[in-house]
């Protein structure tokens, strides 16, 4: 068990040279190689250290700008509804107009159905009138319903008074026509002579006289000049009894249909 | 029965002798210097690298880390020297698995050798670090009157360095060469796990124990210009 002094030195030399040969073929590149690896890294850490920032500066803006949508969304949505809420109004308004002008229509023209039924009625009534009165005349008086006409237009056209005596007259004058006399009857020529007669007992003159037949008179006669009017029928009994009927008609709805009001 | 490589001798001129642990060596450092350039031949530094890349750094920034845990701030100016002490010892013992194999390391010249490095390369990573001056000055700390006992305690560690490792390993080697004449089967392989074992645990406290003294050299050169520095300080 002795030292053998050349295989120390060799040994050393071994060893020296082994130290070298893994300096160069393993250390330095092993070395080397984490350093650039740990480079590496640092620079992917920067790079997303550098990105992170980024994402989060743009996260922030991205949520100011969602902040300054949601604003602008809920303005406009606001202004929207207000604005629906004044159209809204503007059309309830105008539909409400429109109904009303609607009822008013309706009503208008319920009353002018009204007032037709009623004129219908009122001229039934007149013939219905004239004819009973007629036929009760007759068969009770012996008497010519038409004839007693007549004597009662020629009385009245006795009994008027001064005042409208002198509007009669001045009509007369200015009338460049004949004195139109209608009748809901035939006038026979000696009726036609008598009213002639009592006209001018009254006005002291001979004026030209015209003679004509008009149904629409029933049981009357009417003696027309330049704006004045003087004439005698049963219309006005009539009219009297239309009214009671009438009065008593509004208790009464006109049609079935009831009508609402709009609100 | 030969006690050490140093006796198969194949060759001998005059002072000149090839014996069986030259060949050896020689053996393990082409084995380590090829097998170092194979596997750093394709080094990559992207996240996806070969197993053997994987196990080489995991050596490399282990023995880094073990000489930075002991006190030298740089490793990389030492792993060179201890790095290679440590995988040198390592595969000289490693290969015991072998049947017939005689590891360089029971050779006393062997051990005697890289001791021999150890205690030259104290002064050397001292001097590179404060001069020669600075370094021998840490022979006479702290009084000059530790400079005999300073110059002995170097001496003697180096002796226990080279001793040690021999011993451990040749003791290993002659346990085993025992243990096949008396029983052949199952024993030898327990004690070559063992032998094995002890060869790791050897190359690791040798190479450890260079790692200390060359630290407390650089750190008592350390220790002593930062105490000039302040002096200086306080001076001016």
């Amino acid at each position: 068990m002795q030292i053998n002094w050349f295989t120390v030195i060799a040994q050393i030399l071994n060893f020296l040279v082994l130290v070298w040969l893994m300096k160069r073929y393993l250390y330095k590149p092993i070395l080397d190689m984490i350093d650039a690896r740990e480079k590496k890294i640092a620079g992917q850490l920067a790079d997303a250290k550098a990105t992170k920032s980024e994402a989060k500066a743009e996260q922030d803006e991205f949520n100011k700008k969602n902040r300054v949508f949601d604003q602008q969304k809920n303005a406009l949505m606001d202004k929207a509804i207000a604005e629906v809420g004044v159209q809204s109004q503007k059309l309830l308004a105008e539909a409400k107009n429109n109904a009303r002008a609607l009822q008013d229509k309706l009503e208008k023209a319920a009353k002018d159905q009204q007032a037709d039924v009623n004129h219908q009625r009122e001229k039934e009534t007149e013939k219905e009138v004239f004819a009973i009165t007629k036929k009760v005349l007759a068969d009770l008086a012996d008497v010519d319903f038409e004839a007693q006409s007549v004597h009662t237009f020629i009385k009245r056209i006795n009994g008027i008074k001064e005042a409208e005596k002198a509007t009669f007259i001045k009509a007369l004058h200015s009338a460049s026509g004949p004195i139109l006399v209608q009748s809901a009857f035939d006038l026979p020529e000696k009726q036609q002579a008598e009213i002639k007669s009592a006209v001018t007992k009254i006005l002291g003159a001979q004026p030209s006289f015209e003679f004509k037949t008009a149904p629409g008179l029933i049981g009357g006669i009417e003696l027309t000049t330049k704006g004045y009017t003087l004439g005698w029928s049963i219309t006005a009994y009539v009219n009297s009894f239309e009214k009671s009927i009438g009065e008593a008609g509004k208790q009464i709805p006109v049609t079935g249909k009831k009508h609402h009001a709009i609100k | 029965m030969n006690m050490t490589p140093d006796q198969t001798v194949f060759w001998s001129h005059g002072f000149v002798t090839i014996n069986l642990t030259l060949v050896t060596t020689w053996g393990i450092m082409l084995f380590m210097v090829i097998g170092a350039k194979l596997i750093t031949r394709n080094l990559r530094s992207n996240n996806k690298i070969s197993r053997w890349q994987c196990m080489l750094e995991m050596i490399v920034t282990g023995i880094n880390e073990q000489i930075n845990e002991v006190g030298l701030a740089k490793p990389e100016l030492y792993i060179g020297f201890i790095g290679t002490l440590f995988l040198f010892v390592v595969m000289c013992n490693f290969w015991i698995i072998l049947p017939w194999y005689v590891p360089p390391t029971g050779s006393l010249s062997t051990t005697t050798a890289l001791a021999l490095c150890v205690f030259l390369s104290v002064p050397y990573f001292g001097i590179q670090k404060s001069g020669i001056g600075g370094y021998l000055k840490t022979y006479i700390q702290p009084t000059f009157i530790m400079l005999p006992f300073n110059i002995i305690s170097e001496l003697s560690r180096t002796l226990a360095l080279a001793v040690r490792l021999f011993g451990n390993i040749m003791s290993g080697v002659m346990i085993i060469g025992i243990l096949l004449s008396i029983t052949p089967l199952f024993i030898p392989i327990v004690m070559k796990a063992l032998g094995l074992l002890t060869g790791m645990v050897q190359a690791y406290i040798f190479s450890i124990l260079a790692t200390v003294y060359i630290a407390a050299a650089v750190q008592e050169s350390v220790k002593k210009d930062k105490k000039i520095k302040q002096q200086n300080q306080t001076t001016n």
